[in-house]
């Protein structure tokens, strides 16, 4: 199955086209996106883990090593699009629109951290594994009933194809072709489980052939491929082809969560000889004449001082407001809650 | 169908219903008005739903609007939520109640949660339609009533009609309301009665009981096919001179309070009956509710005539576990009499 499904990529590890189909496509301003966003998330992603460490944020799930996977996917959409991710694709969700700001805010545990733009659609993250693949075939299937051309792509990890859900959002979507893109990210670990005790395929995606629909397993660190096979199977999707399986193989280079510690289950040495996506990135753009110092240290500056407002902004945020946890539980709250609140509140003004 | 039309023209406005008969006439008004009505469920389209809640919807508007669904209850209740967030107003259709477990984290973590997980920036406004209940010897697990799973859940409401005016007009509120809805439909009272509905658009208020009978010695609390059971308990408390009182609950989240504090303040004794098991049953809240607003007018201990602490048996011992008349009138002398 591995031969039938061959891993897709654009660029080696030494940052040279092996694909030269692709030469023509890429330009500057595509080169520069890719790598200012992949700078932008990684800068987002250590500085969170420097705030857990130092008590400023609640528990953290990182993404490094996924960057690629992340930006070159998000990089693909179009504003009208729907993103379900999960908790550990906020790197696609901040490069699609999210405020970073927001982003550690959620991280916090305030539930403003939810909510994305007016302006983008963007779910809350799916913290239930695979529970977000029917909700993007619906709002696909919306999308495909008034005629229009968005789509929506559902992130999800390996461990999530284990899952009842996985299927039933494939067997729907792949039933009523509806535009949506099926966006794994095998990171070879479910926390602690590697993807061999996960399944017995060789592949993730060889399950397409199940649903009838393409399936294409890409190089995610190749923030190219990921790129382009996400662009090409949007394409298909906004044609009335219906839904695209891919898998783009990458590495969580991290920890499942601050709280989880990986010496416990992963071999020392495991990952080591996998090339960065940024540092892939970068041997390219140094191959193919795309370096400019200036520019690189500009956007090192640009990215740092972004990140570092989004900080203040998230610490300088309005505290919490109690009767936010009331409030939207209904439109019209209900006599009983009503009532439990102004109880509550009553209480505190007694103390 | 054609019965109905020919009723129709003998009175203009309303027409003979059964329960059933009237959920379809409301679905049916529910897509002609509203281009954004979906109907998603297992069996609905040309077989018209195995109950035929949906008899001759399909054939009237595509199988695009009523659709069959592949067998999975996550991915109905699942893609709903996606249709419902990007604007269309789906009916997801359970077969059975007993079903809707796989779906049931669905519910529980999106349904039910989305509107606060997202600052009301997303809705899901939908409806869940699922018969339950026991007594019409269905195979095992086609019989459960395990409406607190949901009375217990934050962020949906739960209304369950007795008849079909009650039947037709919960459902056309839930589908006008905000938020999401799940539909309890008692299986038994299906096709037990005809009763004069409608033609048009109406709506019974969420939220609000109903006196279905009213009398001075004691209140009887109950709900979907209890009814019934409680009416008929009523008759047999009357030849002994107790007058009962009936309260047909019809919503059980958001529980109409003042009804019951206000039937019970007067008849001073109250008898919850319901079929779902006792322990961790809607009548646990009930006696709350009483003992919060009406504890000092009590002149004995809230009787609670329920299914057991047993998965509902099969069908050859299902009337046991079924409240009856008679387990009824037998509350009803002890509080009575207490």
């Amino acid at each position: 199955m591995e031969d039938n499904y061959p891993i897709k990529r654009i660029i080696d590890d030494q940052g040279y086209l092996v694909d030269t189909g692709f030469e023509k496509q890429i330009d500057e301003q595509l080169v520069q996106d890719l790598y200012y966003h992949m700078l932008r998330i990684r800068t987002f992603d250590r500085k969170a883990i420097n705030l857990q460490r130092q008590g400023r944020l609640g528990t953290y799930a990182p993404f490094e090593g996924q960057e690629a996977a992340q930006v070159g996917s998000a990089l693909a959409l179009k504003t009208g699009d729907w993103v379900f991710p999960t908790y550990r694709d906020h790197g696609a969700t901040i490069t699609f629109g999210k405020s970073m700001a927001r982003t550690f805010l959620y991280w916090n545990g305030r539930v403003e951290g939810c909510v994305a733009p007016q302006d983008r659609n963007i779910f809350p993250p799916a913290v239930p594994i695979a529970t977000q693949l029917p909700h993007a075939a619906g709002a696909a299937w919306a999308e495909q009933r008034r005629g229009t051309q968005n789509a929506a792509i559902a992130y999800f990890g390996d461990g999530a194809t284990s899952e009842g859900d996985f299927h039933e959002g494939l067997n729907f979507a792949s039933v009523f072709k509806v535009p949506v893109v099926f966006f794994n990210q095998n990171n070879r670990y479910a926390i602690s489980v590697p993807i061999e005790k996960q399944m017995n395929s060789e592949t993730i995606a060889q399950k397409s052939v199940a649903y009838g629909i393409p399936g294409v397993r890409i190089d995610g660190n190749d923030c190219f491929a990921v790129y382009f096979e996400t662009k090409k199977a949007f394409d298909n999707a906004r044609a009335g082809n219906g839904p695209t399986l891919i898998e783009a193989v990458t590495w969580r280079k991290g920890a499942h969560t601050t709280a989880d510690d990986p010496s416990k289950y992963r071999p020392e040495k495991q990952g080591e000889d996998i090339v960065d996506p940024l540092a892939r990135l970068e041997l390219f753009m140094k191959n193919y004449g795309y370096w400019n110092a200036e520019w690189i240290q500009a956007t090192k500056d640009k990215t740092s001082s972004e990140v570092d407002a989004a900080v203040e902004e998230m610490e300088k945020y309005p505290p919490p407001n109690l009767e936010d946890v009331f409030n939207h539980v209904y439109a019209e709250m209900p006599a009983q809650l009503v009532e439990q609140k102004e109880s509550y509140l009553a209480h505190l003004g007694r103390r | 169908m054609a019965q109905i039309k020919e009723s129709v023209t003998k009175n203009e406005t309303t027409k003979q219903l059964t329960l059933i008969q009237a959920i379809n006439d409301g679905m049916r008004l529910l897509l002609e008005e509203d281009d954004r009505t979906i109907i998603l469920g297992e069996d609905i389209g040309k077989n018209g739903g195995v109950f035929r809640a949906t008899e001759g919807l399909q054939e009237t508007f595509g199988d695009d609007r009523v659709v069959d669904t592949p067998l999975s209850e996550a991915g109905i209740i699942g893609t709903s939520i996606g249709l419902a967030v990007n604007g269309f107003r789906p009916i997801a259709e359970i077969q059975f109640l007993g079903f809707i477990y796989p779906a049931y984290e669905q519910i529980m973590t999106h349904v039910s949660r989305i509107r606060m997980r997202s600052m009301s920036r997303f809705t899901v406004p939908m409806v869940i339609r699922a018969p339950y209940g026991a007594g019409i010897r269905a195979p095992e697990i086609h019989s459960d009533s395990t409406e607190t799973l949901f009375t217990h859940m934050p962020g949906i409401k739960v209304v369950c009609p007795s008849n079909p005016y009650d039947a037709k007009g919960l459902l056309i509120a839930a589908m006008e309301d905000p938020d999401p809805v799940l539909v309890l439909e008692p299986m038994k009272n299906y096709r037990s009665k005809r009763e004069e509905v409608p033609v048009g658009k109406y709506t019974v208020e969420i939220g609000k009981g109903k006196i279905v009978r009213e009398g001075t010695d004691v209140t009887l609390i109950a709900w979907g096919a209890m009814i019934s059971i409680a009416e008929k308990a009523a008759e047999l408390a009357a030849q002994k001179g107790i007058s009962c009182e009936i309260i047909d609950l019809r919503t059980l989240y958001p529980i109409d309070r003042d009804i019951i504090v206000n039937s019970v303040k007067k008849t001073t004794r109250a008898v919850i009956i319901h079929e779902a098991q006792n322990t961790g049953g809607l009548g646990n809240d009930i006696v709350s509710i009483i003992n919060d607003t009406a504890f000092l007018y009590l002149r004995a201990p809230i009787e609670r005539i329920t299914g057991f602490d047993v998965p509902v048996p099969f069908f050859a011992l299902e009337e046991h576990y079924l409240p009856t008349p008679a387990r009824v009138v037998e509350g009803i002398e002890k509080v009575v009499h207490f």
